[in-house]
This record gives C-alpha cells, sequence and structure tokens, in this order.
C-alpha cells in the first residue's frame, strides 16, 4: 500500500491543526475502538467559514483527509462546504488506497457535524436529510 | 541516519549466508537428486547442511526437513498430526490465542473440516503455563502446538515443561520457533519436542528457505506430494544454495548466541526503560521471558501506522499492530489477547533488534520516538480526553 505524494505531504505537515476556542461550530465522527477520530472546529462569519482547524487520532490518510477537507472549505460559505463530498476530499489527494477510502468518509462527515453543530446553536432551520447518519458507514465496530 | 529497527520481520542476509550461497549458485549448481558424480556433491553438501542445521538444534540430520518457510513447516506439522489423529478418532488441538497466523489459520482450516481446536488464553504479559495445557488435554487430542517465543510481544513460553508433559501424555507437540531459532537455546531432546518449524530469514539467513524438525518415530506427511526429495515428505527440487546459506547462518547465530542475547538485551532494555518515560505509555509482554531483540509498546492517544510513518520520516524502520497497519479493521490479536482495549492496542510500536543493532542507532530511536509520540499527541482528540481522565475504550 503506497500513499501518494499530496497525502504524506499532508500528512507530515498537516495544514490547519488545532482548535478553536470560541468556535461557532464543533463536529466530531469516529471512535477510538475503530482507530480514527477526527474533530474539526469552524469560526463562521457572516455565513463564511473564516477559520478552521482539526484534531485527528487515526492513520497517516485520517491526517491528511482531514488536513486537505478543512483546506477545501476554508473561506468557503456553508453552504458550499456542506457540499463537500469524500470523493473531492480522495481526488484533492490524488487517491487513496481502498482500504482507506472510509477516512475521507469520516472528513467529509466531521465537515458536516461541525456545520450542523453550528446551526443547531443558532437555531438555524435545516433539512435532516443533508446529514444523515454520522459515524464510519464502512466500519466493523459502529453500531 | 538509517535505522532498521524491524528484524522480526525480516533480517538482513549475513555475508557468510550469501557467500555461502552464490557458491552454490555459481560453481555448484547441480541437482542433488542426479545419479552423475557432479550431482553427487550436490547431495553431499545437502546431507551436510542437513547434518550442521540438526546439530543446531539438538537433533539428528534425518530429522531435519527443508520446505519453503516458517509457515509451511507450520502448515505440515499440524496438518500431518491432525490427519494422524484422525485415524483414532482423535480431533482435539490444543494451542494458543497469540499464535502466529501459520498456525492459527491452519488450525482455522482444520476447524472447518471438524476439528475442535481450544485455544488457550494468555496472561497480562503473554504467558501460558504447562499447567494450563495439562487441564485443557482430553482422550481425544492429537496435538499440542504452541509457539516457542512470540513474534510481536516476544515473550518466552515454557516449552520444556510443556514438552515434558506432552511426552508423559504421549500427545504429539509442535512448536512454532521461527522467532526463536538462533537466538534462543534449543533443544529438541532435552525439551520434548516432537515437531519445530524453523525459518532462516529470521536469523540473517535468506527467504523462502526453512525447516520442520521431526523427531524420528512421529508422523508427518507430504502436503507437496511429487518426486521423493526430503523422503518423500516434501517434493521439489532441493534449493541447495538456499539451504546452504541457511547452515551457515544458524551455525554463526547459534556460535555467538549468548555473546548476541547478552548485548540485544542490554539495549532492548534501555529502550524499554527510555522510552517508558514517555507519559501513558505500556510494555506488552513480560519483561524478562522475552526474546533479547524485542521491545513492544503501546502509546495511548495516538495511532500506529502514524507513528510508524513518522518514524520513518527520521529514518527509522519498525512495526505495528495496529489495525491499519495489519491491515484489517481490528488491531493486532495478540494485543487484544494481552486484554488491551482496542484504542490502546492501535497506538502500538514494535521495535526489534539484532545484532547488527548499534548503540548509536537505538540512541537515535531514543531520540526520535518521543518526539513522534509529542506531535501526534499534540493533533490527537483523544490523548486531549485522556488528559482529562476519561477512559478510552
Amino acid at each position: 500500500m503506497a500513499y501518494s505524494a499530496k497525502v504524506m505531504d499532508h500528512f507530515q505537515n498537516p495544514r490547519n491543526v488545532g482548535k478553536i476556542e470560541d468556535a461557532s461550530g464543533v463536529g466530531e465522527v469516529g471512535n477510538a475502538k475503530c482507530g480514527d477520530i477526527m474533530k474539526i472546529y469552524l469560526k463562521i462569519e457572516n455565513d463564511v467559514i473564516v477559520d478552521v482547524k482539526f484534531n485527528t487520532f487515526g492513520c497517516a490518510s485520517a491526517i491528511a483527509t482531514s488536513s486537505m477537507a478543512t483546506e477545501l472549505i476554508k473561506g468557503k460559505p456553508v453552504s458550499e462546504a456542506l457540499t463537500l463530498t469524500n470523493k473531492a476530499v480522495v481526488e484533492a489527494l490524488d487517491g487513496l488506497p481502498p482500504v482507506k477510502i472510509h477516512c475521507s468518509v469520516l472528513a467529509e462527515e466531521a465537515v458536516k457535524a461541525a456545520i450542523k453543530d453550528y446551526y443547531d446553536r443558532n437555531g438555524i432551520e435545516y433539512d435532516a436529510e443533508l446529514f444523515g447518519e454520522s459515524g464510519c458507514s464502512n466500519c466493523c465496530h459502529c453500531d | 541516519m538509517r535505522v532498521y529497527a524491524d528484524n522480526a520481520a525480516t533480517t538482513p542476509i549475513s555475508e557468510h549466508a550469501k557467500a555461502e550461497m552464490i557458491k552454490y549458485m555459481d560453481a555448484e549448481y547441480e541437482n542433488a537428486s542426479s545419479l552423475h558424480s557432479f550431482g553427487q556433491s550436490a547431495a553431499a553438501a545437502l546431507a551436510e547442511a542437513r547434518e550442521r542445521i540438526g546439530k543446531c538444534i539438538g537433533a539428528d540430520a534425518g530429522e531435519i526437513y527443508f520446505t519453503s518457510g516458517g509457515s509451511e513447516a507450520d502448515n505440515q506439522a499440524i496438518i500431518s498430526a491432525a490427519h494422524f489423529g484422525a485415524k483414532k478418532n482423535k480431533k482435539h488441538i490444543i494451542s494458543t490465542k497469540i499464535e502466529h497466523h501459520a498456525v492459527l489459520h491452519t488450525l482455522d482450516r482444520l476447524k472447518k473440516e471438524g476439528y475442535e481446536v481450544t485455544l488457550l488464553d494468555v496472561d497480562e504479559n503473554g504467558l501460558i503455563t504447562a499447567e494450563q495445557v495439562r487441564e485443557a488435554l482430553r482422550e481425544d487430542t492429537c496435538l499440542v502446538t504452541v509457539m516457542f517465543a512470540n513474534n510481536e510481544i516476544g515473550t518466552i513460553m515454557p516449552i520444556a515443561e510443556i514438552g515434558a508433559i506432552c511426552r508423559e501424555k504421549k500427545i504429539p507437540f509442535h512448536t512454532d520457533a521461527v522467532q526463536a531459532a538462533g537466538h534462543l537455546h534449543i533443544d529438541v531432546k532435552a525439551m520434548n519436542i516432537d515437531m519445530l518449524s524453523i525459518s532462516a530469514h529470521k536469523f540473517h539467513g535468506p527467504k523462502g528457505i526453512g525447516a520442520l524438525y521431526c523427531r524420528r518415530g512421529a508422523y508427518i506427511e507430504a502436503i507437496i506430494s511429487g518426486g521423493a526429495q526430503e523422503k518423500g515428505k516434501r517434493a521439489g527440487t532441493e534449493n541447495l544454495p538456499a539451504i546452504m546459506g541457511m547452515a551457515a547462518a544458524l551455525e554463526d547465530a547459534v556460535a555467538s548466541i549468548d555473546e548476541n542475547a547478552e548485548k540485544l538485551c542490554k539495549m532492548r532494555d534501555k529502550l524499554i526503560c527510555e522510552l517508558s518515560k514517555i507519559e501513558k505509555t505500556i510494555v506488552n509482554g513480560d519483561r524478562v521471558k522475552r526474546l533479547p531483540g524485542n521491545v513492544n509498546m503501546c502509546f495511548q492517544g495516538i495511532e500506529g501506522e502514524s507513528l510508524l510513518l513518522m518514524l520513518d520520516m527520521y529514518g527509522i524502520a519498525a512495526s505495528s499492530g495496529s489495525a491499519c497497519t495489519s491491515g484489517s479493521l481490528d488491531p493486532s490479536h495478540v494485543l487484544l489477547a494481552l486484554g488491551l482495549p482496542h484504542a490502546v492496542a492501535h497506538g502500538s510500536l514494535r521495535l526489534s533488534l539484532s545484532e547488527y543493532t548499534t548503540e548509536a542507532e537505538v540512541d537515535h530511536i531514543i531520540e526520535c520516538v518521543p518526539k513522534v509520540v509529542e506531535r501526534l499527541r499534540e493533533m490527537s482528540p483523544v490523548w486531549e480526553r485522556i488528559l482529562r481522565g476519561e477512559e478510552i475504550l
């Protein structure tokens, strides 16, 4: 199993690592038993993601997909960030080994979970179907 | 600096073994089964190698069967004993939860064929007792197979005691000694071992060659059919260069076994002592009954594959039992058998040294591991929770 140069770059030099103390929304997905947890912090002003940070426990691709996902949504309107797909994350990283695709799914879900938290905190109405079930969908441990 | 600390996976080949191999690939290329005089010198070399390898483990030449490696030897030993047992309606096998997959997956196959398998639990240090084996024995037990030393956590099983019980009860006893051969003293007669598997590339020999010791009078059958090589127990033209390389490597390893063990134990204990200073760290496996070159630890709050790849950036080659590195969704069965929670087992690191490892290399590892662990913990939401005192499962 080999990672692309881009994955290795984002693993070795992850962008936007950290926390935002006064975050507008925080999302956490995955579980420690599976070996992957992603936590994304958003700072939103006028419906634009002005800052984003992440903390991740997981393998190299979990760290790289978190890093890339934060890069892809930084400075974007919330509505646009909501359209982020795991596929877009994988493409931006020049691909992932098949067994690591679930990491990109987690990254997408972490972003969505943080946006949902922002909506909930601010009483903004949304279509629940946008968010669906969170958790790594193809992992043996998730109930 | 480049540091190879993954010798339990494979070792670099020794100059001596390499030279022997080249000799038998070059000038002495003949087939040991040929009748002409050319082939006869190859046959003589083969007989001599068999004798030399036997001597290293206390066996006679006639008790050594060459195989393609440790996995094949394990398969052959277990399947032979199982088939022999079945003839007498004995279809129960005893083993442990921390065996190598070459043993566990062979047992899985036999289970599908109607055999019953008892896998003994290990204690928190990764050991079983001979008494556990005695208690698990049944009227229909046809084989006990317990590894000599574990490949992940390095624990050394009470082989002589288990051997004594099996001999007393007249039950065939096999041990997977792939990690032990060349590193620990082995005497198949004194230890009452009926079958034993070894693999050359774990002691600076070549890959693709191993041996099965089978006590004279114990039963084995061919699992590869064809010519009459290896007394009809393993068909296929003998891989003479590899066999000669294995003989050279094993003799060298056994000749300096105590000296190497002393050196390696010192380096091992230094690594364990220094890396244990990193907070929230667990040492896996018994501290004393342990292979000289094995270090296995879990660093809570981080994941093993990240740890490995970051160590790789510092020029260090190591291994981990995390799910991501095992290619499955679960962390190593060995670490789970110790009772470690999944989340902790994901953060394991195995460093395996050899006599080629230097003090400077050990110091490099001691310098780099804490940096990498700290860097990964800084970005880990699990570490944050551990610091808050939450229990992570």
